[in-house]
């Protein structure tokens, strides 16, 4: 229902107000296409959506390879790794600006005093930064769920698959590229799709960390579509509704590939 | 064998540290009293411990209604959430029906879009209704969002029940929904757990929804009030961050006690 309303709308026009002003075809969409921040927020969500899933990726399969060992404690630091997961991401969100403070956050403080920066840096005003910072925090919070969906996939594997490859005198590194990396493949096809799906529909980093900075220099798809249609001086329904319609598209493609990628099919019982 | 065991601990220990480094940071800001907040170069530690700091907000009547709102938006749609996903669940669990496969298709679909997409057009469509800033507008969103898991999680846990345990109900005289209340739901209360704190967290948490629908300040929930905090004019970040520990705390505690089940319900068991 909101899909279809969606859809109506981005036919529409509508009063600064909310109010109803007709049927105008394809319109919105010609002027979508002619907004000038367009181009470069389509980049924004690239660079935002690429960077956030590879690196986390990444950390995660070190992670998760860490949490399928034995050692003493394992339990608390599984709990502990749920904590950015439970926590509301408006709230972590404001923890960080904090944290990126110029004045009084504790990352300038804690890399002057280690002499890994010569002068503060403006994390959350600077152009060079802002994006960099906002990806830190969306790799931050997307550890969790990464890494737990690959530590299923890793117990997944059975324990006599490795006893054989040892038998063929593959250990350590080889028997990880070539056995745990290929038997992986499903559960790393799962994170990475659930993971761009979030990702590129994730609101309250973006909103919040480069709430400072005017116009649409790092804005994703998402926040733009928002500043569009509640925020800016435009208060555009229709216009952001056409965008909504793309932003919808595009996350339905990225459905798509993930019950592609898992081999969806109806359970039996 | 042993440098191994102590390498893996301290790169545990390493790993839980980092993950909630930031949050402690946000703990001893919250218990930092007013004018330590500013001084340049920052304290990790407070110099007066200031634990009063939760016991004013808690205190605060805006505060007071923020949680109010929460947790009459996430209580009343977690109920919705089950009443609906219950039959929803143990029908498909139970039988084989034309669009069967349709419905677990669109049900998995639905699971993983974010309301933030559809926002312009839930914005639109309760504005035709006329819900805008109304509890109801919220409820039913949270609801319609958080369905899917339920419907999932408790699918699985309706059809691992063996059916001689339901013809055995039915012989002794128990009817379709007595079966279903008397026996069914208490051998899958495993699974009821996980859809309730699940759907409550996911409610609990929300924000763009709110952010749009929720325009009068009385009726904003936790997300959205807190912010209220540290604005352009106001900078209590103390107040701010004792009001989202209050609210992260239980939520840390109700996630740990579903962590097993977390995984199969999110993937729709596509890793099994």
């Amino acid at each position: 229902m909101p899909a279809a309303e969606l859809v109506r709308a981005s036919l529409s026009r509508y009063s600064i107000t909310g109010l109803y002003q007709g049927f105008v075809g394809a319109r919105n969409y010609a002027r979508l296409v002619q907004q000038e921040p367009l181009p470069g927020v389509a980049l924004n969500t690239l660079v935002w959506v690429a960077s956030v899933v590879g690196v986390t990726l990444l950390i995660s399969l070190a992670l998760a390879q860490l949490l399928d060992a034995e050692f003493p404690g394992r339990r608390l630091v599984r709990w502990a790794l749920l904590v950015p997961w439970a926590a509301s991401l408006i709230m972590t969100s404001k923890l960080f600006v904090w944290i990126y403070d110029y004045y009084f956050g504790i990352l300038n403080h804690a890399l002057l005093s280690l002499r890994l920066l010569a002068a503060p840096v403006d994390w959350l005003g600077d152009d060079r930064t802002v994006m960099a910072a906002m990806i830190a925090v969306g790799v931050f919070v997307s550890l969790p769920f990464t890494t737990y969906v690959l530590l299923a996939g890793l117990q997944a594997i059975p324990g006599d698959v490795y006893e054989a490859a040892r038998v063929d005198g593959a250990g350590g590194w080889r028997a990880w590229r070539w056995i745990t990396l290929p038997l992986l493949r499903p559960a790393l096809l799962v994170a990475t799709s659930l993971n761009v799906i979030y990702v590129f529909n994730s609101f309250p980093i973006v909103w919040t960390l480069n709430d400072r900075n005017p116009g649409f220099g790092h804005d994703t798809l998402i926040t733009y579509m928002y500043k569009i249609a509640f925020k800016s001086a435009l208060r555009d329904v229709g216009l952001a509704a056409a965008l909504g319609v793309v932003n919808v598209g595009l996350t339905l493609a990225a459905v798509l590939a993930y019950l592609g990628a898992a081999g969806w099919r109806e359970p039996d019982a | 064998m042993s440098v191994r065991r102590a390498a893996l601990t301290l790169a545990g220990a390493a790993l839980g540290l980092a993950m909630l480094a930031p949050y402690l940071v946000m703990l001893l800001t919250a218990l930092k009293p007013e004018p330590e907040l500013r001084v340049t170069p920052p304290r990790l530690l407070p110099v007066a411990w200031r634990f009063g700091n939760f016991a004013d907000v808690l205190a605060d009547p805006g505060f007071q209604a923020w949680l109010r709102v929460s947790l009459v938006v996430a209580g009343l749609s977690t109920a919705l959430v089950l009443l609906a996903a219950v039959p929803a669940a143990y029908y498909t669990a139970r039988h084989r029906f034309r669009g069967r496969g349709a419905f677990l298709l669109l049900v998995l679909v639905t699971q993983m879009f974010a309301p933030t997409a559809l926002v312009v057009g839930l914005y639109r469509e309760f504005f035709e209704l006329g819900l805008i800033n109304t509890y109801a507008a919220l409820i039913l969103t949270n609801a319609a969002f958080n369905l899917a898991f339920a419907v999932w999680i408790l699918r699985a846990f309706f059809a691992s029940i063996p059916r001689e345990i339901e013809e055995a109900a039915a012989v002794d005289g128990c009817g379709r929904a007595r079966t279903l209340l008397r026996v069914v739901l208490p051998l899958s209360l495993p699974g009821l757990v996980t859809a309730v704190i699940f759907a409550f967290i996911a409610a609990w948490n929300e924000y763009v929804v709110a952010l749009t629908l929720m325009t009068d300040a009385e009726r904003r929930p936790l997300t959205i009030g807190i912010t209220s905090y540290v604005t352009a004019y106001v900078q209590h970040w103390n107040a701010l961050f004792a009001a989202s520990l209050i609210a992260i705390v239980p939520v840390v505690v109700l996630f740990a006690l579903i962590e097993r089940a977390l995984v199969g319900g999110l993937t729709a068991g596509s890793l099994k």
